[in-house]
């Protein structure tokens, strides 16, 4: 209000006073006119300048607005791996052989991690590491170095608690074994990076592992998960393997073998357990073994897996297969007679030999005395080929297939290559190499009175309703009985009876050949199955070089045997089929004493 | 008139029921993970429970403890009472 006067002031004055004193408002400049084109030019640049503008904005917001979105997203907005677990192994009771746990693991980027001496002192004390090692692993040449894998998740989080620049931790998993070396050839191992590498781990890794997956999530100034937005794949949880595996077997059969080994100073050893009904591997066992846990100082000879990937030379445990094709022929009875003469017999220049001279012997009794010549005499009878395909029809010469990394088929040449002296030493069992499993299975169709079905090592929760017809059951039978008697008295293996049983079974003690000889070294191994009457399990064991007392399959794999059976059977809980002398009745009426 | 000042209400009351939503919906999503971070862990312990409970279970621990320090032993053959099911019918 006050600056009016002065505003009405100015415009009264005179035209003559502001030509000598004129205000900004009258400067003679003004009054020369401006050529129109110089407005309009800025005018129009400045349209221009705002048009270019809003293009741009258009483009921006409507045309490409993908690229600035995701350049906005990418603020917090995060993908996010999710972890899937490899999934369990388990023995048939569902206890645990197998599990992976997180770990973690440390390691450094190079650029970052520069630390000073005390830095490394902390990180060493912390990781129980040497602080040399430490900075060894720190002056890597490569980006990203690890400095210490399968860490426990809290000595993590006190490396994390230390906050030293570019160390950093990594989820990982290790895989327990908490039985460590007593299933360990069945189970196998994984790697550092969980991936299977033998046995089942490696045969049904597809299974066992996991995949993982990811998903995009939107994270909060303090990392934590605010919005789920999509996930991108599902993580798929490894799937849990059910074994055949008996573990209440397993172990027993484990510590037999590792004492027989040990009495017998053999240099290895293997046991396989079968349930009769249903071709289920209850036990596997090597020995030497190692425990999966710690695989520092591994040699072949502990991961060797004598019941599946090795072969050797069954000998006499053969014999029954060839007294049941006998039987089969019709050419023998039960008890036909065959000469061994004087425990010698040559053919073709080789000499067969039996450990004494047993006369004149029938059928069974060659089986239950294990007479080589009574074998090789019966053989000679038969045509190689009606051999060969019963061999063949046994399994023998081809891989189980049983889905086992390695598996081996072993040896058994075409018939047409056979000349009569490799057909008599066949018959008890040299010239021909077999898998231990492969044996096992043999004596399984022996025990399921003819009829072949297959193995498994995965739980069988429906038994195989059909076979294949091998023998003929009457003919079965009657080998059982042999085999019977080679437990019983004048048979070669007594130590294989168990009290209260009836035992079938088959002692074996071969010669090893090397470099085409046979040297002086030998393979035991027993093969049978109990009860007589109804099998239920089949028991195979080998011993490779016993260097003890003796060498006989009778002596050294046969209280193997009856060792594992024993616990087998009380295991089960199977009745006993034979009556045991003197026999212990608790009858009913007073209750028995509590020492009984 | 007053149809515009209740859909302006309307609008309001609708745009601040978002916001509030979106909240609680984050709110949840956190907690959520709370606890699916929680079942993690929580596996991650069974699994180390399992290893645990097996070693302890282990068959030559069993053994060792009831030889040594149970004195136990495998029965011998003749001790083994055997119950005859036709005497018990």
């Amino acid at each position: 209000m006050r600056y009016r006067p002065l505003i009405r002031r100015c415009s009264g004055e005179s035209a003559a006073e502001m030509k000598n004193n004129f205000t900004f408002n009258h400067n003679p400049l003004l009054s020369e006119r401006l050529p129109v084109w110089r407005a309009r030019f800025v005018l129009i640049t400045l349209l221009l300048c705002s048009v270019t503008l809003l293009a741009r904005a258009m483009y921006l917001q409507g045309m490409n607005e993908e690229f600035l979105q995701a350049k906005g997203e990418s603020h917090y907005s995060h993908i996010l791996a999710m972890p899937a677990t490899r999934g369990r192994i388990l023995d048939r009771h569902g206890k645990t052989l197998a599990v992976s746990t997180p770990m973690k693991s440390i390691g450094a980027i190079a650029e970052l991690a520069q630390l000073s001496p005390v830095q490394v002192t902390q990180l060493a004390k912390v990781l129980g590491m040497d602080t040399r090692e430490i900075n060894r692993k720190l002056a890597s040449q490569k980006d990203f170095v690890f400095i210490k894998r399968e860490v426990p998740p809290d000595v993590a989080d006190r490396v994390a608690a230390l906050k030293l620049p570019g160390i950093r931790d990594e989820d990982e998993y290790r895989r327990y074994y908490p039985f460590g070396d007593v299933a360990t050839h069945v189970i196998g191992f994984t790697d550092i990076d969980d991936k299977g590498q033998e046995g089942v781990e490696l045969s049904l890794d597809d299974q066992l592992a996991g995949k993982p997956g990811s998903r995009r999530v939107i994270q909060d100034r303090r990392g934590a998960i605010v919005e789920d937005v999509e996930s991108i794949r599902r993580p798929q949880d490894g799937r849990d393997i059910t074994l055949a595996l008996d573990e209440d077997i397993q172990y027993p059969a484990y510590s037999a073998l590792k004492k027989a080994v040990e009495v017998n100073r053999a240099r290895a050893g293997a046991v396989v357990v079968l349930d009769a009904r249903t071709g289920e591997v209850l036990a596997l066992v090597n020995n030497p073994t190692y425990n999966p846990n710690n695989r520092e100082h591994l040699s072949g000879a502990q991961l060797r897996n004598r019941v599946l990937t090795d072969t050797f030379e069954p000998g006499s445990t053969m014999k029954p297969f060839i007294a049941g094709l006998a039987l089969e022929s019709n050419k023998f009875r039960f008890d036909s007679l065959i000469d061994t003469g004087p425990g010698a017999y040559t053919l073709d220049g080789a000499t067969i030999h039996d450990t004494e001279a047993h006369g004149l012997i029938t059928v069974a009794q060659v089986v239950q005395k294990s007479s080589n010549i009574g074998a090789a005499k019966i053989a000679l009878t038969m045509r190689p080929e009606d051999m060969w395909n019963m061999y063949d029809s046994l399994g023998f010469g081809q891989p189980l297939r049983l889905g086992f990394p390695g598996e081996v088929g072993g040896r058994l040449r075409p018939y047409a290559t056979w000349r009569p002296i490799e057909q008599a030493t066949m018959a008890y069992g040299h010239g021909i190499s077999v898998t231990l499993m492969q044996l096992a299975h043999a004596y399984l169709t022996l025990a399921r009175e003819g009829e072949q079905i297959p193995l498994s090592l995965t739980r069988v929760d429906a038994p195989p309703l059909h076979g294949r017809q091998i023998f003929s059951p009457e003919v079965a039978r009657q080998v059982g009985t042999m085999l019977e008697m080679v437990v019983g008295p004048g048979g070669t293996a007594p130590q294989a009876a168990i009290p209260g049983y009836r035992v079938a079974g088959k002692t074996g003690t071969a010669h090893k050949a090397e470099n085409g000889r046979y040297t002086n070294r030998y393979v035991s191994s027993f093969v049978g199955f109990a009860p007589a009457s109804d099998p239920r399990f089949v028991v195979a064991v080998m011993i490779d070089e016993p260097n003890g007392k003796s060498y006989y399959g009778g002596d050294v794999a046969a209280p193997v045997f009856a060792q594992i059976m024993t616990s087998a059977l009380r295991t089960f809980g199977v009745r006993p089929d034979a009556p045991i002398v003197p026999m212990q009745v608790a009858r009913a009426g007073p209750k028995p004493r509590e020492e009984m | 008139m007053r149809l515009t000042a209740f859909l302006i209400i309307l609008t309001l009351a609708s745009a601040l029921s978002v916001v509030s939503l979106q909240h609680q919906s984050r709110n949840l999503v956190t907690a959520i993970e709370r606890e699916q971070v929680r079942t993690h862990a929580l596996d991650v312990e069974w699994g180390q429970l399992q290893i645990e409970s097996s070693t302890w279970a282990a068959h030559a621990r069993v053994e060792k403890i009831a030889r040594e320090r149970l004195g136990m032993v495998t029965p011998a053959k003749d001790a083994l009472p055997s119950v005859d099911p036709s005497v018990l019918r």
